[in-house]
């Protein structure tokens, strides 16, 4: 490791402890603002875009586009999920596009015998391929990047493999509670975007209130220091990949669930969109500093542009990657920027 | 005695790892080329072999481009829309003829390859970051130009990407002429040495006096302009712009040539016969499989196979 990028970890991981803030001097509250953009920054753009949107155009606002964006936010964001601890870790998880799409086969597939394997088969394949990342990853010490580029080509392979190539498509029984759980509502909000909810409170105080949460930010921080400190460097990176994997293929499972069939064309991407909303959301890519709501805030900024540039119905659906990809190059600029700041504070 | 023993038998595993991670890629396409030989029918051909090397020669030239960029420890994840993009100016500008259609295609790129020059070097963002927003972007670009597919009939056009010297076509010898220059530059020159030293230590490179940040821009124009080379003779291949599937995962083919080449992720070190090789290997291990009619599902599983083994025998090599 280069000496500059050990020097930002070790910055980063006093900044994610709240204790280390606590300086009352001058300089800690123009620290303390520098967090709260870097953390909120994403928020208060969110609700500028979307109250310019819905004063802009009328079918913003209603009941039924929020519905739409909602559910269809939900399965990126149970994606984004795991991608952020496994960000925090310092690492980066390519393949849950296609254990996306891999989860959504392999439920659309078991749903035959039954909701439980239609629901376990996903999870324990999508995380037995998590487990195999975790331990390339932090036993053999090979590049997060690389093994799990790798892991995407393979269960892509996979995926087309069961489905005849792409040009098989397993459906789900109509009535099913599998297609219930997808396509239910509760309260006229979809289960889809309950599960995600819940999944976010759960994730976000396994992150900040449980030693596993802790293990995380200090393997980000300083993974020499958090070797030395005690904390199970290589089972907390084993972890990580495989609850990254579980996720995805949950949120693929429900997918599938929400859409009756397990479609081969999806996932395609998801990856970098998820990695887009985790950055967006604040969390540094160099890892030791993240929050699990700012990766929410992120996948719902980039939906709601999405929704947006469908609604100027003049301009044409590849001028969303454009704006995405421009949008996504301002943040990281400015993340960077303030991330330096905090630095040198 | 026991102790002896099992030291011997490290020393072996460390020497067999060292082997394969020099050699490893040349064996594999000599094993390949083998085993074809005997069990396809139809391989040992001049008409198949020549069909093979014009499908490698994009990969190899965008792979070069990738080595360059993964020299100083970075990595670029654009170069599929720019090979996407470059296809659809050149299908816009073709109507002025072939060269100023090249001219502005170069502009093109080497704008994009700016652009994620100067977020690593002038911003510090990390390079997968910046080049995935150009990945995002540089493809929706791509289709705002040009929104399908489009026939591109041109004479000029069609002879760069079918025509030959001596029976060799241009495809093999432009890629040839540019893995021999990228070799010249990163073993004989300057500039080559500052890469190689900033992808060992960014910080050592800056105390040194190195230019670090231009030597970057540089090596991310060069990447971008080398998959806008790979986009045109593409397009002129097929002639007809294609700027949906143009291009499309071949990030990942050109990083998995060069790693499979025995370049390190982490830089300072870079092995452009290796990565020819290692794009080599790709190609024959993909035609192996689909000339025995095994779908391509097993294709993407073998390639997955072989990246691991690749970085698993490079691992502990480079630096630490």
């Amino acid at each position: 490791m280069t000496v500059t990028k050990t020097d930002a970890r070790v910055t980063a991981a006093g900044g994610g402890e709240p204790a280390a803030a606590a300086e009352p001097a001058g300089p800690a509250r123009s620290e303390r603002l520098t967090a709260l953009v870097q953390q909120h920054g994403a928020l208060a753009v969110l609700v500028v875009v979307s109250l310019v949107a819905s004063f802009s155009f009328d079918s913003f606002a209603t009941g039924d586009n929020v519905g739409n964006m909602a559910t269809s936010s939900a399965f990126l964001a149970i994606v984004a999920l795991g991608m952020t601890f496994v960000i925090i870790t310092g690492g980066i998880d390519l393949s849950v596009g296609s254990l996306f799409a891999l989860g959504g086969v392999l439920a659309a597939w078991g749903s035959r015998h039954g909701t439980l394997v239609a629901l376990l088969l996903p999870l324990v394949v999508c995380g037995a391929i998590g487990v195999v990342n975790g331990l390339l990853v932090a036993r053999s010490r090979l590049a997060p990047f690389i093994v799990t580029l790798a892991a995407m080509l393979g269960a892509r392979g996979l995926m087309l493999a069961l489905t005849d190539e792409g040009a098989n498509t397993y459906l789900i029984g109509k009535g099913s509670f599998l297609a219930e759980l997808g396509q239910g509502s509760v309260l006229g909000i979809g289960n889809p975007v309950w599960i995600t909810l819940a999944l976010f409170v759960a994730g976000a105080v396994v992150l900040r209130r449980t030693r596993f949460g802790q293990h995380v930010y200090a393997v980000g921080g300083n993974e020499d220091a958090a070797a030395l400190m005690g904390a199970p460097v290589a089972r907390t990176k084993i972890l990580v990949y495989t609850l990254s994997g579980v996720l995805a293929g949950l949120a693929g499972a429900l997918n599938a669930a929400w859409l009756a069939s397990g479609v081969t064309i999806l996932g395609n991407g998801m990856e970098l969109e998820a990695i887009s909303a985790v950055v967006i959301g604040g969390t540094l890519l160099t890892g030791g500093l993240g929050y699990v709501s700012g990766s929410l805030v992120g996948v719902l900024l980039l939906k709601v542009i999405q929704n947006v540039i469908n609604q100027i119905g003049s301009l044409d659906s590849s001028y969303q990657q454009v704006v995405s990809g421009a949008f996504l190059a301002v943040v990281v600029v400015a993340q960077t920027w303030l991330g330096r700041r905090r630095q040198l504070m | 005695m026991a102790e002896a023993t099992v030291r011997t038998v490290a020393l072996d595993r460390t020497r067999v790892l060292q082997w394969l991670q020099t050699y490893g890629v040349y064996a594999g396409v000599a094993l390949l080329l083998v085993v074809n030989i005997v069990i396809t029918p139809h391989f040992l051909t001049a008409e198949n072999f020549r069909t093979q090397a014009v499908q490698v020669a994009p990969v190899i030239i965008v792979a070069l481009g990738m080595a360059l960029v993964i020299g100083t420890e970075g990595v670029d994840l654009s170069v599929g829309a720019v090979m996407a993009l470059a296809a659809s100016v050149t299908a816009l500008y073709l109507g002025y003829g072939l060269l100023p259609a090249l001219l502005v295609v170069a502009v093109f790129s080497a704008g994009v390859g700016l652009a994620n020059g100067a977020l690593v070097a002038f911003v510090g963002v990390q390079p997968i970051v910046a080049t995935l927003a150009l990945m995002v972007g540089g493809r929706g670009l791509a289709l705002v130009l040009l929104p399908q597919l489009e026939d591109l009939r041109n004479p000029a056009l069609a002879s760069l990407g079918s025509g030959d010297v001596l029976g060799v076509p241009y495809l093999i010898l432009i890629a040839a002429v540019l893995a021999l220059l990228v070799a010249f530059v990163v073993r004989r020159t300057t500039f080559g040495r500052q890469l190689l030293a900033i992808g060992d230590s960014r910080p050592a490179a800056q105390l040194a006096g190195l230019p670090v940040r231009r030597v970057l821009i540089v090596v991310y124009v060069v990447c971008a302009l080398l998959a806008a080379v790979a986009g045109v003779l593409a397009t002129a291949r097929l002639q007809a712009s294609d700027p949906t599937s143009l291009g499309n995962l071949m990030e990942l083919s050109a990083i998995t040539a060069v790693v499979v080449g025995g370049t390190p992720l982490t830089g300072g070190r870079v092995n452009i016969a290796g990565t020819v090789a290692g794009a080599v290997l790709i190609q024959l291990l993909t035609a192996t499989l689909i000339k025995h009619d095994l779908p391509p599902s097993w294709t993407q599983i073998a390639q997955a196979i072989v990246i691991v083994c690749a970085v698993y025998a490079a691992r502990g090599r480079g630096k630490r």
